[in-house]
């Protein structure tokens, strides 16, 4: 019943929020705060609650849909959806802080979109049931697309349409599989029905499972963003407000990994097997070709979304390792790339409030001038090419020491990866921060407000660096019973 | 020359059908458009006629009834339709009349 | 005393310090900085006590688990053994006199408060990494002092050229850490686990000498080193990174970071008995960097690039030394060199402050009368870099590593007669620059005198460049073994294949001889002949490898062309990402069948009668074709 309360909390703030805006811009962004901060306050009980959930099914609930076609409202959660929450409600919040100032027009509408993903996300990390979970999927999409293509940037309408189209492609493959999977289990079993626990060991010929996981795989991958499938995201990243880029970078792209960890090496385990080099191969491939573009752009937004391809590669590399070290390397690398490059897209968005441009060209020596903001870059630049101490590196560090046992050369070229992240991380620092200043203007330094953000996100990552246990005790047990499933 | 009447009648048919057809394909005047229309429309009442008497039966006398009640509503809804169109394009040429080109 | 604290404190000034920004005044920054790794000195010097009254046993610490996963766990633990004591008090007492000196260079910086959270987190990462208990820890105090020396380095951002040194030093040790990162997996591949002596015990019974496994790992390991402590091939960054304020200079080629390599490669010594292999590749790489590094000092003209390649080339006769095996005379020589190398880039300091930021050596000159206190500090460093005989630290310390690359078990006169040379060069470079900068005539006004509080530190370590040498003596010379034998429960004692005093004395005597030399041919080249030199130096051969040499051997032309460029033009030319003209290609595609479908729709009814005709009769006669058909 508290996954509903979660959901509804959401839904309800966002129809809230809009019947605000009418009265008062203010209260709107009240209403969109106050529901994310009761649903992160909710999970963060949950989370004290059991604080090594691991596999265990902590919370259920089930209801019938539509029982003819055997749908049902089925929610549950395990450690892995647990964090994933913690994660969403906490960027959420954040999210809804940064767009305070940034956002003017249609506030209310706003909101209701930003609750509205938010729900979508929620719902894809808590759903067993894979008619409910293809409804999340595409529930979270259409929000998305109007956020981008309201609120967006100059470009905004080209990246949103590109954007709509990738994620529907992908999605009608996996709307495939999971419909050819419905009937190949009712064929077998005699049953109807769309849930994930009764699909789990659908038996059936190797060459089927196959193609079925290779129509979810593509899903996850164009979500996630594997090579090649990656080429929305830069668009969609650059052109978003910046809460639009931290709901991509830190949550939306983390649907893709999750649905890949839940769904796809679950559901095939011996298909995935036999894919599982080609999708590590994609992963390296992932980290190099980003890394290689990040370095060579010019437009702040659009290094760092390419980063995100390039750490997201590590998801992928990890993911079908088969290992548990690198597992749980993948949970944390979840979070910490969705803190580090949340707070990367915030830095660039509150940057580009004051100087009005993402040209990297045309900044320099801004540390002189913002040396609060400098100093948080610098934080989230180390972050993001893997310094220990810092979050990324205990997950970059457990995925590459667990993917060597399952491929040693991939691996490899996967570490020349983080050598190639130092480069496009501190060319950050040296086009924006660093070098003399040129502006006329005196720039304001990060408000109360920013700062409250940027800190929060700062202390994450800290302590997902250097005391990452909780989260690892969180997420242990559920990679056993993966490890299960697979062999 | 010595010809079957039915197949005289149905050759009669065929050829005012295609002058009708021929006519619409190549009039610009939507009035005459409409005219070669009604002349197609009685090629095909007459094709009817032609084979109920070949026949024997009624059938075809009947179908002609009906192409004559939807002859009379299609001429009267034409004629509104070209009315409109004369009001808003000040020409009675169906070549101008092409405003939902792609 | 809890030792965890040693490392504790001063990241816990640098945080107080990074917070409190421009809140905190200058006092009040010194006091914190300076306090917090004098306390960090203290501990440290209890901490070695009561190792000592174990006899050497270590003192371990586990303050809290940092990850433990399914059987791996890597934890915040210290481990405090005979090793790392040597290298904690070498680093937060050279740190402490560094700091000292700094609150006076650095008195008028605007970010004063940022210079010392920097140095405080310098430190403290560097001490993380001597004292970590697994080679994860270590990894982070690794990483963290690249960190550090990127802030550093890069601390005047103002001007980009220092941006670019920081990032190179970066990124160069980096590649050097993706080395080492390699040899970690390698080693839980094969151990299971990365606690350090468990590893390495693991590593003694799994593998038999010469194992292709225990090579690879250490070659990777030496990658590692190779890439910190800039040795050949990584050697580039060093002499850039000199464009970091002069006391961060000393606190990198002192007493953090360079030193490093020479860390792990003792720390994991094991593994390199276990490789002969590696171990030869080491004392290779450390003789060649010797020599290489040597000659590009001998000609620079700035006093702190002759005093960076300095560095390289004494490191390298540390990593000479851990090749031949002789384990405990490298760390001697890291503690000597730590004391006069810092010694001899603070009074660099103080004649460049004195100068008004003047690096040149040939814009200094007749400093002697001037500056005379810096003159004798400088001269005391300069001799013990030189290894003046019997009354220098440095004589000690590298005559050992001289005596014993020939002497010891991996040792070879091939190795012997490197070092030699290098003992000519190094006297040769130490005192031409010493030399043109206190004789000749005055060419820059002197502005400033260095004030007490950086002359006593200065006089501090002078003191300690002269005494320090006399805790180990040769065997021909009073054989006082308090070093080595302190050392002795962590590292094994060197194997010497041929004993004998006659030997012995022959190799001090030559080396000693060539220092000499070296001097005396400075002493010919800046003194007596300047004129002659000129000429000889105009020769066009000449003066191309010098240019060469002081472009240090041109490595970074060849990276560059070799490695930066090709990277860089691949991603220029990729920048609008390849793999999106295919889906613009695709979006294409579908606008021309579009525009191709659009043009049926033209409008004219006429058209549109002809095609429902010809609709017609086709359907017609298809229907009447398959009619008769059948």
């Amino acid at each position: 019943m508290i996954l509903l309360i979660l959901l509804f909390i959401l839904l309800g703030g966002a129809l809230l929020s809009w019947i605000a805006a009418s009265r008062s811009v203010l209260l709107s962004r009240w209403v969109a705060l106050g529901a994310l901060l009761a649903d992160l306050v909710i999970i963060l009980q949950i989370w004290i609650a059991h604080p090594a959930a691991g596999t265990q099914w902590i919370y259920s609930y089930r209801a019938s849909w539509i029982p003819h076609f055997g749908i049902s409202l089925h929610f549950s959660m395990d450690g892995l959806s647990l964090l994933m929450l913690v994660l969403t409600f906490f960027l959420g919040a954040l999210a809804v802080l940064i767009s305070w100032k940034e956002i003017n027009t249609r506030v209310g509408f706003y909101h209701f979109n930003l609750l509205f993903v938010l729900a979508g996300i929620t719902g894809v990390f808590l759903t067993m049931d894979l008619f409910l979970f293809y409804f999340f999927w595409e529930m979270m999409l259409i929000p998305m697309y109007f956020l981008i293509g309201i609120w967006g940037h100059e470009n905004r309408e080209y990246a949103a349409n590109k954007f709509f189209i990738f994620t529907q492609a992908g999605g009608l493959l996996m709307l495939l599989s999971i419909l050819a999977l419905y009937f190949i289990h009712a064929a077998n079993a005699n049953v109807y029905t769309f849930d994930y626990f009764d699909l789990l060991h659908t038996p059936m010929q190797q060459s089927t499972a196959r193609w079925l996981m290779l129509g979810f795989l593509v899903a996850f991958l164009v979500k996630l963003p594997a090579v090649p499938f990656h080429t929305w995201l830069p668009d969609a990243h650059t052109e978003a407000p910046t809460a639009g880029s931290v709901i991509l970078a830190g949550l939306l792209l983390k649907t893709g990994a999750y649905g890949i960890l839940r769904f796809v090496i679950p559901l095939f385990p011996e298909a995935s097997q036999y894919y599982a080099n080609l999708c590590m191969l994609l992963g390296v491939i992932g980290i190099l070709y980003g890394g290689m573009l990040a370095y060579a752009q010019t437009d702040l937004k659009r290094l760092i979304a390419y980063t995100s391809v390039s750490h997201m590669g590590f998801v992928l590399l990890g993911a079908f390792s088969f290992n548990e070290l690198a597992y749980q390397g993948v949970v944390v690398q979840m979070i910490a790339h969705g803190i580090s490059t949340g707070a990367l897209f915030i830095i660039a968005g509150t940057l580009y409030e004051r100087i009005h441009t993402r040209n990297i060209l045309q900044m320099g020596g801004l540390w002189a001038g913002v040396p609060m903001m400098g100093s948080a870059a610098m934080i989230f630049v180390m972050a993001s090419l893997g310094l220990p101490g810092l979050g990324n590196f205990v997950a970059e560090f457990l995925i590459l020491i667990g993917s060597w046992q399952a491929s040693r050369w991939l691996t490899v070229f996967a570490t020349i990866g983080l050598v190639v992240a130092t480069a496009y991380s501190l060319r950050i620092m040296q086009k924006v921060f660093f070098g003399s200043y040129t502006r006329e203007e005196q720039l304001p330094d990060l408000n109360k407000r920013e700062l409250l953000v940027v800190v929060s996100l700062v202390i994450v990552i800290l302590l997902l660096g250097l005391y990452p246990q909780p989260v690892l005790n969180t997420s242990q047990k559920t990679e056993q019973k993966t490890a299960y499933v697979v062999r | 020359m010595n010809m079957h009447p039915t197949t005289a009648g149905l050759l009669l048919a065929g050829i005012l059908f295609v002058l009708g057809l021929i006519s619409v394909l190549i009039r610009r005047n939507i009035i005459f458009m409409l005219l070669s229309v009604e002349i197609m429309l009685n090629a095909a009442g007459l094709a009817f006629v032609v084979a109920s008497s070949h026949w024997g039966t009624a059938d075809g006398q009947v179908m002609f009834m009906f192409i004559l009640a939807m002859a009379a509503a299609e001429v009267s809804v034409g004629l509104a339709l070209i009315l409109q169109l004369y009001h808003q394009l000040r020409t009675l040429d169906s070549d101008e009349a092409n405003r939902m080109h792609g | 005393m809890n030792s965890a604290l040693i490392p504790a404190i001063p990241f816990l000034s640098a945080c107080i310090l990074m917070l409190g920004w421009k809140r905190i005044n200058r006092t009040a920054v010194s006091v914190i900085a300076c306090g917090s790794l004098a306390l960090s000195a203290l501990i440290a010097v209890v901490a070695a006590v009561q190792v000592a009254q174990h006899n050497g046993a270590p003192q371990m610490l586990q303050v809290w688990n940092w990850m433990q996963v399914a059987g791996f766990r890597a934890g915040i633990d210290f481990r405090l053994d005979a090793l790392s004591v040597v290298f904690v008090l070498v680093i937060t007492i050279v740190g402490f006199l560094i700091h000292v000196y700094a609150t006076a260079y650095m008195h008028d910086d605007e970010d004063y408060s940022r210079f010392f959270a920097c140095m405080n987190l310098f430190v403290g990462a560097m001490l993380v990494l001597v004292m970590a208990d697994n080679l994860v820890l270590l990894y982070l105090g690794w990483e963290g002092v690249g960190l550090c020396s990127y802030l550093l380095i890069g601390f005047w951002y103002k001007d980009p050229a220092n941006g670019y040194a920081a990032r190179k030093a970066f990124i160069v040790t980096r590649v050097g850490d993706t080395a080492m990162a390699f040899a970690l997996f390698l080693l839980y591949q094969h151990t299971g686990t990365l606690h350090i002596q468990g590893v390495l015990q693991a590593g003694a019974q799994l593998w038999a000498k010469g194992d292709p496994a225990v090579t690879m790992i250490a070659l990777l390991l030496l990658g590692g080193a190779v890439g910190k402590s800039a040795q050949l091939p990584l050697q580039t960054w060093l002499p850039d990174a000199m464009a970091g304020p002069t006391p961060v200079s000393a606190l990198i080629h002192a007493a953090t970071m360079v030193t490093a390599g020479v860390y792990l490669i003792a720390r994991t010594h094991t593994l390199f008995e276990l490789a002969p292999a590696a171990q030869t590749a080491t004392a290779v790489i450390g003789g060649m960097t010797l020599v290489i590094a040597g000659v590009s000092a001998l000609v620079q003209t700035d006093i702190k690039r002759v005093l960076a390649y300095s560095t390289v080339s004494q490191i390298g006769y540390m990593f000479l030394a851990l090749g031949c095996g002789a384990w405990s005379a490298a760390i001697f020589h890291f503690v000597t060199h730590a004391f006069f190398k810092a010694l001899l880039f603070m009074s660099a300091g103080a004649v460049i402050v004195a100068l008004h930021h003047e690096q040149d050596m040939f814009k200094m000159g007749g400093l002697k009368k001037l500056l005379p206190g810096v003159f004798w500090v400088f001269l005391i460093g300069s001799a013990s870099l030189a290894a003046l005989p019997f009354v220098t630290a440095g004589f000690y310390s590298k005559d050992q590593i001289i005596w014993l690359a020939w002497s010891a078990a991996g040792g070879g006169t091939g190795y012997w007669i490197t070092a030699l040379l290098g003992a000519l060069l190094t006297g040769m470079y130490t005192f031409r620059m010493f030399f043109l900068v206190f004789y000749g005539e005055a060419r820059t006004h002197v502005h400033h005198r260095p004030g007490a509080r950086m002359m006593v530190p200065l006089y501090i370590l002078a003191v300690l460049s002269t005494v320090a040498g006399f805790v180990e003596l040769p065997h021909t010379l009073g054989h006082v073994t308090l070093f080595s034998h302190w050392l002795l429960p962590v590292l094994p004692a060197v194997q010497v294949v041929t004993e004998s005093a006659a030997l012995e004395w022959t190799s001090q005597a030559v080396s000693a001889l060539l220092s000499f030399a070296g001097i005396g041919m400075a002493y010919m080249w800046v003194m007596k002949h300047p004129q002659g030199m000129r000429e000889f130096l105009e020769m066009p051969a000449i003066v191309w490898l010098r240019g060469c040499w002081q472009r240090g051997w041109d490595f970074d032309e060849i990276y560059d062309a070799l490695l930066v460029r090709p990277f860089v033009f691949l991603s220029q030319i990729n920048s609008k990402d390849l793999v999106d003209k295919i889906y613009t290609g695709l979006a294409r595609a579908m606008e021309w069948c579009h525009n191709m479908m659009a043009r049926t729709q033209s409008g004219i009814l006429r058209w549109y009668i002809m095609g429902v005709v010809l609709g017609a009769v086709a359907i017609l006669s298809v229907l009447i074709w398959r009619l008769y058909e059948i």
